[in-house]
């Protein structure tokens, strides 16, 4: 008797609930409501590449003209579940001297992400801490959180206006960062209408500064389903700045082994 | 000058195992990649020295080559590495030395890989000592820090599972570890006849040992599980007269049994550290741990420089019979700057002191790279309050600075 009232509550309950969505979407949603929609069909439309590979070339110069080069391969695993990010694995090769250092990272939605770094003079594999979300990746002007997979659930959203981006049309969303030591206080991304692409970020500081700004471009589309920028340039307004990445063709669905992405088999990279 | 590889066990199997695989690369498609660098060091010795006849030049070169060549197969799952290395200093003969530091080839499977050859394998987690790690021996002529490694004959294979990774060692030839000449600065309070170690094993150095581990993440936990049989790689030194009447050090080696774990918990800005051993076969069985923290303030003053605090507790429960250890009770405490800069610029300093004598062992290490192709790096090591019977006192005028310049290719 108990079970059946407890279960026909559970019925009115779902059948408000049913409704007051019902409701909202037949009404005007709000401007977080619509963002969060552009967020979920970036997403939904990366869904199921599996794995990737690709080779990078990092360019980084500062406002005298002085230029470095770093050279990686970068690896990912789709995870397909939602309750974790993908797994990626970053295995450098120029300088020279740090060529065999690799860096492994499991992407987590709100919690701290796992991350390891293989020291191949050493063959010592260490467990790091994630903590350090602002910090630059390598020296560069890309900081650890900007080069993590993407997930939904690591920002909240709202969508701003929709605004001619070069030749296309793009959606305005800010996005404000959810999870801990992040060293922004949100950003304003250029997305575009047609194949949901982000085209552009403006990362503000925790002062609400503007801090840097990433453009993506020479999207090249795999599979015939994803898109992946081939460039990318992050510009630093603060400190004059620059970080270029050229990207190599992308190779998906690869067959990357799952094993590859475990701290154990860093050891064996060199 | 010595090139012990000339008493290396396996050379002329790992010879011809060079020239087999070095013949086949062209005929298997694959990548062929040479790496490695060539690095000039010069060490300063201001301190007077300590014993009659030993060396008295304030500065002492050295130069070190280290090429990597790596065949990798198409795919990648079959990995040919060959790691040479050598040595030549201006003033210590025995420090000039030639080592096949890794020939080895892996092969890659789905949930399984196997080493044949000769490599290298770290296990551990603390800072300040390497307690656990025992599969190679210790070049202690390369550097006191005890990082580098003599290359260890090995057959290994790793199963991965969910439940861990348990791999299997079984290394056939056992290493002697390298000791300075005679005259030769860091020597310590006697000469050592390292030509005329003895071993417990009649097999001497050609005994089998075999080593077992298991190893896993569970969440913020990275745990290890060791146990190792065989040949101990510190060894006893035994004070013998030699003909001339001197006063020397004789190595020993002993078989023993040795069970390690290694643990680090890793939570925001903290890692919690515990490396513990225990061994059998050296005097009285003993437990030795270092247990400590590494918290790093990340991104100091609004820079991107991170500052991190070491602090890590040694103790050792060995008797007078097991080999001679500094660390019976020990305190280390140190601190790491990372700039995060192009240059990748790291400053680690550091200090290990004994909680009763205040005997002290201190280092600073320094890094940068200065090119693409170039890199420098420096050290000082010094001691502090060393009593006449200390640990330290046979190399208590041996504090250093060292330069190190080194060509990457």
């Amino acid at each position: 008797m108990h079970t059946k009232i407890t279960s026909l509550k559970k019925a009115i309950l779902l059948a408000v609930v049913v409704w007051a969505i019902g409701s909202t979407t037949a009404h005007a949603i709000t401007a977080e409501e619509k963002g969060l929609q552009i967020a979920v069909e970036i997403d939904r439309r990366d869904l199921g590449f599996g794995d990737s590979r690709t080779d990078l070339k990092m360019l980084l110069s500062n406002r005298h003209g002085e230029t470095s080069v770093r050279e990686l391969q970068l690896s990912t695993l789709e995870n397909p579940q939602t309750d974790a990010g993908d797994k990626s694995l970053t295995v450098f090769k120029y300088p020279r001297d740090i060529q065999g250092t690799a860096f492994l990272s499991f992407t987590k939605i709100l919690e701290p992400d796992d991350q390891w770094l293989y020291l191949p003079a050493l063959k010592r594999v260490k467990r790091i801490s994630s903590a350090n979300k602002s910090g630059p990746f390598v020296g560069s002007e890309f900081a650890y959180e900007d080069l993590v997979s993407f997930e939904v659930g690591k920002y909240s959203y709202k969508w701003l206006r929709n605004e001619a981006c070069g030749e296309l049309q793009c959606f305005v969303i800010e996005r404000f960062p959810k999870y801990e030591n992040s060293g922004y206080s949100r950003q304003i991304a250029w997305v575009d209408t047609n194949e949901y692409r982000i085209r552009k970020v403006d990362f503000y500081d925790r002062k609400e500064t503007l801090l840097k700004t990433l453009v993506q471009s020479d999207f090249q589309q795999y599979l015939g389903k994803y898109w992946r920028p081939l460039k990318m340039v992050m510009k630093n307004h603060q400190s004059g700045k620059v970080t270029e990445l050229e990207f190599s063709p992308y190779a998906f669905q690869v067959g990357v082994n799952k094993t590859e992405f475990t701290p154990n088999r860093l050891k064996t990279i060199r | 000058m010595m090139f012990p590889v000339g008493r290396y066990p396996f050379a002329p199997t790992l010879v011809a195992l060079l020239i087999v695989s070095g013949n086949a690369t062209p005929s298997i498609a694959g990548t062929l990649e040479l790496g490695g660098s060539i690095a000039n060091e010069v060490r300063v010795f201001p301190g007077s020295r300590s014993f009659r006849g030993q060396d008295r030049s304030v500065v002492s070169p050295s130069l070190v080559l280290t090429p990597e060549l790596t065949y990798r197969s198409e795919g990648g799952n079959d990995l040919v590495t060959f790691t040479p290395y050598v040595r030549l200093d201006a003033n210590d003969e025995r420090r000039s030395h030639a080592d096949v530091r890794e020939l080895k080839w892996v092969h890659l499977a789905n949930s399984w890989d196997m080493t044949a050859g000769v490599g290298k394998v770290f296990w551990g987690v603390a800072e300040s000592r390497h307690l656990v790690d025992i599969i190679n021996q210790t070049d202690g002529v390369d550097n006191l820090d005890g990082d580098a490694k003599l290359g260890q004959p090995m057959i290994n294979t790793n199963a991965i599972t969910d439940w861990g990774t348990f791999g299997l060692f079984v290394l056939p030839g056992f290493r002697e570890r390298t000791f300075a000449d005679d005259e030769a600065r860091l020597r310590g309070p006697k000469p050592v006849q390292a030509a005329d170690a003895t071993y417990d094993s009649r097999a001497t150095n050609k005994h089998v040992d075999i080593a077992v581990r298991w190893s896993r993440s569970i969440g913020n936990a990275d745990i290890g599980i060791s146990q190792f049989h065989g040949t101990g790689r510190e060894p006893v030194m035994r004070t013998v007269t030699r003909a001339d009447g001197i006063s020397a050090f004789q190595p020993h080696y002993d078989i023993i049994d040795q069970t390690g774990l290694d643990a680090q918990y890793t939570s925001g800005s903290w890692l919690w550290k515990l490396e513990a051993m225990g061994r059998a076969g050296q005097g009285k069985r003993f437990a030795a741990s270092v247990s400590g923290l590494e918290y790093t303030f990340y991104q100091v003053a609004d820079s991107t420089a991170d500052v991190g605090v070491l602090a890590e507790y040694l103790y050792d429960g060995r008797d007078k019979t097991a080999p001679a250890t500094p660390y019976d009770n020990d305190l280390f405490v140190g601190t790491r700057l990372t700039l995060n800069d192009e240059q990748d610029t790291s400053i680690l300093l550091g200090g290990i002191i004994d909680t009763q004598t205040r005997e002290s062992f201190l280092s600073v290490k320094a890094d940068r790279r200065l090119t693409d192709h170039w890199k420098m790096k420096f050290e000082a090591r010094w001691t502090a309050n060393v009593p006449s019977d200390g640990f330290y006192n046979g190399v208590r005028n041996d504090e250093y600075l060292m330069l190190r310049l080194a060509r990457f290719f």
